[in-house]
């Protein structure tokens, strides 16, 4: 006799395992539901990437009544607006409207902080050039842009401050706090160690290029209503900035994104402007409204990475021990304030990277210039901080003739002594150590090492290096208060799930491990758990999707919701079937209670049929955590992630060309919430990073108009720029210390610094030029103009001649 | 004469007559046939998020060409098969074998590049020899080039890789859908080619069609003032960057007679104006071996797919990568305009920036290449930012011809991006002449070409580069030169390779 309850469970079995993908990791336990979370499963939205059918906001439909806009743009870096002429803008056939800072009836600011600093469009004066002026509403995107161009502004000059080297020539303002971290007394350490060397450090910006632009299209409803879809990081802020300028309270608005584009920090502040622009012109012309930015005028308008001048000071032994450090890590912020307060921070919180300082002092410098106000970009801060680190490390290795990674070896972070942070937090789980021992051997980085260094004293113009670093990153967002999160889960009566929660996708496979926790909590297959829309309707009050923290912090919402269903599930099955709740399990066959197994779908319309709530919130907050900025002490950070990368280049000394032959990473991301998903984080972080290192180059030119506007310029790594041999590796069966989503590591940002090792090999394949005996101090990017700069000043320290005829 | 283009989308054939002259594909697939799946990543041709597939007949073959849409204008289109990625799912709604590779080996992350890139792959995966690439260098270099042209933002481009060759494997033993359909596509395309000139009118201006050089001469002589567009992908940019109206369009690639390249009896290399990069690249490459590695990095696949090697002389731009290279082969460029013909080498061409030998009227015809003489070396370097598809800093194309004694009996040193316009450094060329290849005649050289150029600053290299690069590029010439072997100069490309013998 069959039994149909077994032959649904089956079938769902049997269907679960159809969609395993090649390649996932089998689950260990059998009850578990194939592609659940710590288990690979494919991007929940790849069928619709491949096909064109994953719906960014550009291709949302629009009405025929649909307006849209362009933004007239500062040409000046500051300047007062003397006049400025808008007859021709509104004269162009299709213009509807021009918007002004006037036309802005409530208020004209956006500044995520609450500096007050930022005026969504210019008011008297311009602070950089690109600055928004006004705002052209037209029938088609094609006459607002025409129309745009038109206006006629004039400007008197006025002096413009546009890098760290003339902000700090003038005394030029800082566009917040400058943090100051002290532990011990750095000056008595430096003035008594054995060694000393001082030094500078110059690390570039980066340009985020996500490859779908700024975008946002507003709807206006009835009675003041907005919505927004929009292509931001960060919803809740989008939300509260729109209610702001439109001056209406934030339950009129509603801001919606299914997926970006890509982010990487650029649409956390920087969407907002889009998006109130867009909503300010519904408002206006009660019609929809979109505003796309083209990627010149979002390149020329939005902020990019910091870029830093780091001046250190290190005091160190023979043995290449660290014994204190002085850094002052000054960063061009541009026009506003922006996030630069805690991006400073955090360059701060991961100046020692994976080292312990014995006694140390670091202060920032967020100096305020006429350009672009830079803002998030993946790391946050924290890779600058971390190249300070290993810039210092590497140039101990080389005054004492050490190998650098025995010097990394020899400073790294204990678990029991020497843990104590710049900013009096104990390392606890410290594995740096561990990570980089393990890869040197599995990479055989020592007898490459040796084997290059004589391959180098033969080769006249291509030299090689090799060098690996290590990362060590904080966990959680600096400012405490936004380490919480919120998630909505519905079970409908077919037994389906829709899960919700305040985290953006933006390619990073947020959505996926959020399906997964729900998939592995009920036991169902990945097409019975949707995921929809983030949307402030649904889930208020969130953060960005930021500080690598999304699967951290929605995972255990998202988790609190799905418990407390099922916890009312069980409750109500321990009554109906007669079973101790304990023995109520849900797995991948179904709901088995003691010996019986019951489709999840039954136990679900049975649980509504006796009037059992079906639907939950769940939220969460980060455990541990502490922060106090006034005095430079806490424990920022709930945990730290860690890594390794071993980086091997070849140099070419005629050109300054350069390639990654081969480049090895282990990885740290706990126990993973899915291994491909973050194997994909790392590859695709460590590309960006390199990126950032070498060819990413952001270029003003003297009246402070940036010359890096478009991909023709601004040149992010391509396919062929990927590294010849490339292997990646997650630490294995090292779960998280502390109690996080099914025990993994967030994995956003970390990997971003093993771009590091590349800058290092570099350096070490210049080192060549003078056979080792002088320090290349190479900066970042180290494009081929940079090191052939470098290594023309080695030639002419007495290393190989100009131009050799080599036979 | 007909007043209307004809081409198909997928199934459908279209036939526009009232067609505004600069309308982009893009604009016209995402604003009009809602056809949003083709992506705008940067509206300029160097992200390839826009990328879709032109098939056409070659000699009568049909082949797939993957172009940027964003800057290919509709009227392009005429005569042609157009695919885009809603184009590529099964009858029964199963997804391209690319596709499918790409959900399984995580090729997307963010998903917005990703439609751009897919059609790139199955450009690629239309070629019949993918097989053979499988566990090759060779595959690799050949998966880069073909990829060149999208930009990924995400994933750092492995797992896109892996896709390619899983998807590669998996066509090779199966079969690639779209070239399954190829007799049917080629009888549909055949009965659009009436060999007819077109003349589209629009309230927004014209675009004429010539079907044959003395049309488009005529045409051009009768209105000088019309914009001539072969490829493109220049005058794409005047539009969605600098936002020009451009109320009269002469098209150069519908004109027939210009589609000729073939090398002659005397062994020079004849390329017509309506000639593209990738059509001319396997002649270019026997033609001059050396510059083999630099013309597949001359803009992208799609761009090369699009671009004619006669445009890229004809917009005259100082940083253009083909005019070196032809000058110091010692090009020829053949004009025209209406019916009088004359030739001007190229180095005289390019008078100075932004003024070019040209009258109003004339155009260029096509480019001659004469071969190179016994006992030449030639080497051709480019030297950019980033590898692939990035202007150049500087680019060095030289070619010296050696007496049987070894000493230089002629030189020319042709460079891109050291000054207005491409051109020789006469003074290194004169150190050369005479001499053998020593030391001592480097180094007089490299001390000359100081004197040849002032090259300028900007966002791609400071004069100090330039200038230090271009002498250098000499030495890594000169290391060919004392072999007469080019593989045996050290490069990045080939280091491993020379270093193992």
């Amino acid at each position: 006799m069959v039994d149909p309850q077994k032959t649904v469970a089956q079938q769902a079995q049997a269907q679960a395992q159809a969609q395993a993908q090649p390649g996932a990791t089998p689950s260990h336990n059998p009850t578990l539901v194939a592609g659940g979370a710590c288990s690979s499963l494919r991007h929940e939205s790849a069928h619709l990437h491949v096909a064109g059918e994953a719906r960014y906001v550009d291709d949302v439909p629009l009405p025929p009544n649909a307006v849209h806009v362009a933004l007239g743009l500062s040409s000046r870096a500051h300047a007062r607006i003397v006049n400025m002429d808008l007859g021709a803008v509104q004269a162009y056939p299709g213009v509807v409207c021009v918007l002004t800072a006037r036309d802005i009836a409530h208020h004209n600011q956006i500044s995520s902080v609450g500096a007050g600093d930022e005026p969504l469009l210019a008011e008297d004066h311009v602070f950089f050039c690109g600055q928004p002026l006004f705002a052209v509403v037209a029938q088609t995107r094609h006459a607002a842009r025409h129309a745009a161009v038109l206006a006629k502004v004039e400007y008197e000059d006025l002096p413009a401050v546009l890098n760290i080297e003339q902000a700090r020539a003038q005394g030029s303002a800082l566009v917040c706090r400058s943090l100051e971290m002290t532990r011990g007394n750095a000056p008595q350490a430096l003035a008594s160690a054995p060694r000393r060397l001082a030094g500078q450090l110059t690390i570039g910006g980066q340009e985020h290029f996500y490859l779908e632009g700024q975008a946002a299209l507003a709807w206006p409803g009835e009675d003041g209503e907005m919505r927004v879809c929009s292509s931001t990081q960060h919803p809740t802020e989008t939300q509260h900035m729109v209610a702001h300028v439109l001056g209406c309270p934030n339950n009129l608005v509603t801001v919606e994104v299914r997926r970006m584009g890509g982010g990487f920090g650029g649409k956390e502040t920087q969407a907002n402007i889009v998006a109130c622009l867009a909503a300010l012109a519904a408002a206006r012309t009660g019609r929809p409204a979109k505003l796309r930015l083209d990627r010149d005028d979002d390149m020329m308008i939005t902020g990019k990475r910091h870029d830093f001048v780091i001046d250190y000071d290190v005091g160190f032994d023979e043995q290449g021990h660290v014994l204190g450090v002085d850094m002052e890590l000054a960063a061009r912020c541009g026009w506003s304030a922006d996030l630069s307060g805690p991006v400073t921070d955090r360059a701060l919180f991961h100046a020692d990277n994976a080292y312990y300082y014995p006694d140390v002092r670091l202060r920032s410098i967020p100096l305020r210039t006429n350009t672009q106000s830079n803002t998030a970009f993946r790391g946050f801060g924290g890779p600058q901080g971390a190249a300070a680190a290993e810039r210092v490390m590497d140039e101990i290795a080389f005054a004492t003739g050490l190998d650098p990674l025995d010097v990394r070896l020899r400073n790294v972070y204990g678990t029991t002594e020497r843990n104590l942070t710049p900013y009096h937090m104990t390392v606890e789980d410290s594995i740096a150590g561990e990570v980089m021992t393990q890869l040197a051997q599995e990479c055989d980085y020592r007898k490459r090492r040796a084997q290059i260094r004589e391959f180098n004293k033969t080769s006249a113009h291509i030299r090689r290096g090799i060098a690996l670093t290590p990362v060590k990153f904080g966990i959680s967002f600096t400012a405490t208060h936004f380490n919480q999160a919120g998630a909505l889960v519905h079970v409908y009566t077919d037994g389906s799930v829709q899960v919700n929660h305040g985290g953006t996708e933006m390619g990073q496979g947020l959505h996926t491990k959020m399906v997964q926790i729900a998939m592995r909590e009920f036991g169902l297959p990945h097409d019975r758990v949707r995921i929809t829309a983030t949307t402030t309707g649904k889930v208020p009050n969130t953060s960005a999707t930021a500080a690598s923290s999304g699967a951290d912090l929605n995972g255990m919402a998202v988790l609190a919701a799905v418990r407390t269903i099922k916890d009312r599930l069980i409750a109500f099955a321990a009554t109906k079937w007669q079973v101790p709740p304990e023995q109520v399990h849900f797995t991948a066959e179904g709901v088995a209670m003691g010996g019986t197994l019951v489709p999840f779908a039954t136990l679900v319309n049975a649980a509504y049929m006796a009037r059992i709530s079906l639907s939950s919130t769940g939220f969460y907050k980060t455990p541990k955590i502490s922060w106090d900025g006034a005095t430079g002490r806490g424990r920022p950070f709930y945990y730290f992630a860690y890594g390794a990368a071993c980086a091997e280049v070849a140099v070419d000394l005629l050109t300054g060309e350069n390639r990654m032959e081969r480049v090895d990473i282990l990885h740290d991301a706990g126990l993973s919430l899915n291994p491909d998903i973050d194997i994909g984080q790392i590859e695709g972080g460590f590309v960006q990073g390199a990126g950032w290192l070498t060819m990413e180059e952001l270029f003003w030119d003297p009246s402070g108009r940036l010359r890096t506007h478009a991909p023709s310029t601004y040149k992010i790594p391509a396919c062929s720029d990927r590294p010849r041999i490339f292997n990646v590796k997650l630490m294995e069966n090292l779960p998280n210390r502390e109690e996080t989503i099914f025990r993994s590591k967030a994995v956003g940002e970390p990997p971003f610094v093993h771009g590091l090792a590349v800058l290092h090999a570099i350096s070490d394949a210049l080192a060549s030029v003078d056979e080792y005996r002088t320090y290349p101090g190479l900066n970042a990017p180290a494009t081929p103009e940079q090191i052939l700069r470098v290594a023309e000043r080695l030639r002419s320290k007495g290393g190989v001649g100009h131009a050799q005829v080599h036979t | 004469m007909r007043q209307h283009i004809r081409f198909y989308v997928g199934d459908t054939l279209h036939t526009l007559s009232n067609l505004p002259p600069q309308m982009t594909l893009l604009d016209w697939l995402r604003d009009q046939q809602n056809r949003a799946g083709t992506k705008e990543g940067c509206n300029e041709g160097d992200c390839g998020a826009c990328t879709v597939l032109v098939g056409r007949l070659e000699q009568d073959a049909l082949v797939w060409r993957a172009v940027n849409a964003c800057i290919h204008m509709v009227w392009m289109l005429d005569g042609a098969q157009l695919l885009t990625v809603e184009d590529l799912r099964g009858t029964g709604g199963q997804l391209h074998p690319v596709q499918q590779a790409m959900v399984d080996e995580h090729g997307s992350q963010c998903g917005f590049c990703t439609p751009g890139f897919v059609m790139s792959m199955v450009a690629l995966s239309t070629r019949a020899d993918l097989a053979e690439l499988e566990g090759t260098l060779d595959g690799e270099r050949v998966i880069n080039e073909a990829l060149a042209g999208n930009l990924c933002r995400c994933t750092g481009y492995a797992p896109i890789v892996r896709a390619m060759k899983k998807a590669a494997a998996y066509c090779a033993e199966h079969g690639e859908p779209i070239s399954a359909r190829t007799p049917d596509f080629t009888a549909r395309l055949r009965a659009l080619q009436d060999g007819k000139t077109v003349e589209l009118h629009s309230p927004e201006g014209r675009v004429t069609l010539p079907a044959s050089v003395d049309a488009l001469a005529s045409a051009y002589a009768q209105d000088p003032a019309a914009v001539l567009v072969a490829g493109g992908t220049d005058v794409g940019l005047w539009v969605t960057k600098r936002l020009r109206q451009l109320p009269h369009i002469i098209a150069v690639r519908t004109a027939q007679d210009l589609h000729k390249v073939h090398t002659r009896p005397d062994g020079a290399l004849w390329i017509g104006a309506g000639v593209t990069y990738t059509e001319a690249m396997p002649h270019l490459v026997a033609h001059l071996p050396a510059a083999a590695d630099t013309l597949r990095r001359i803009g992208s696949t799609q761009v090369r797919n699009a671009a004619t090697v006669c445009g890229n002389i004809g917009n005259a731009s100082p940083i253009g990568d083909g005019p070196p290279i032809f000058m110091a082969a010692g090009a020829q460029l053949h004009l025209r305009c209406g019916p009088e013909h004359r030739v001007v080498p190229l180095e005289a061409f390019f008078v100075e920036y932004g003024k070019q030998d040209i009258r109003p009227g004339e155009f260029i015809e096509g480019v001659l290449i004469p071969p190179l003489p016994p006992r030449s070396v030639c080497g051709v370097y480019k030297v950019s930012k980033r590898f692939d598809q990035d202007i150049s800093a500087v680019l060095g194309a030289f070619v010296l011809v050696l007496a049987e004694d070894g000493a230089i009996e002629q030189a020319r040193l042709a460079y891109g991006g050291m000054a207005g316009i491409p051109c020789r450094a006469k003074r290194a060329e004169a150190a050369l002449v005479g001499q053998t290849c020593t030391q001592a005649t480097l180094l007089a050289a490299q001390t000359a070409i100081k004197e040849d150029f002032t090259p300028l600053s900007d966002m791609r290299a400071s004069a100090w580069y330039r200038a230090t690069v271009a002498a250098n590029l000499l030495a890594r010439l000169f290391a060919v030169g004392a072999t007469g072997n080019p593989s045996n100069s050290q490069t990045l490309e080939n280091w491993q390779e020379v270093a193992h013998g």
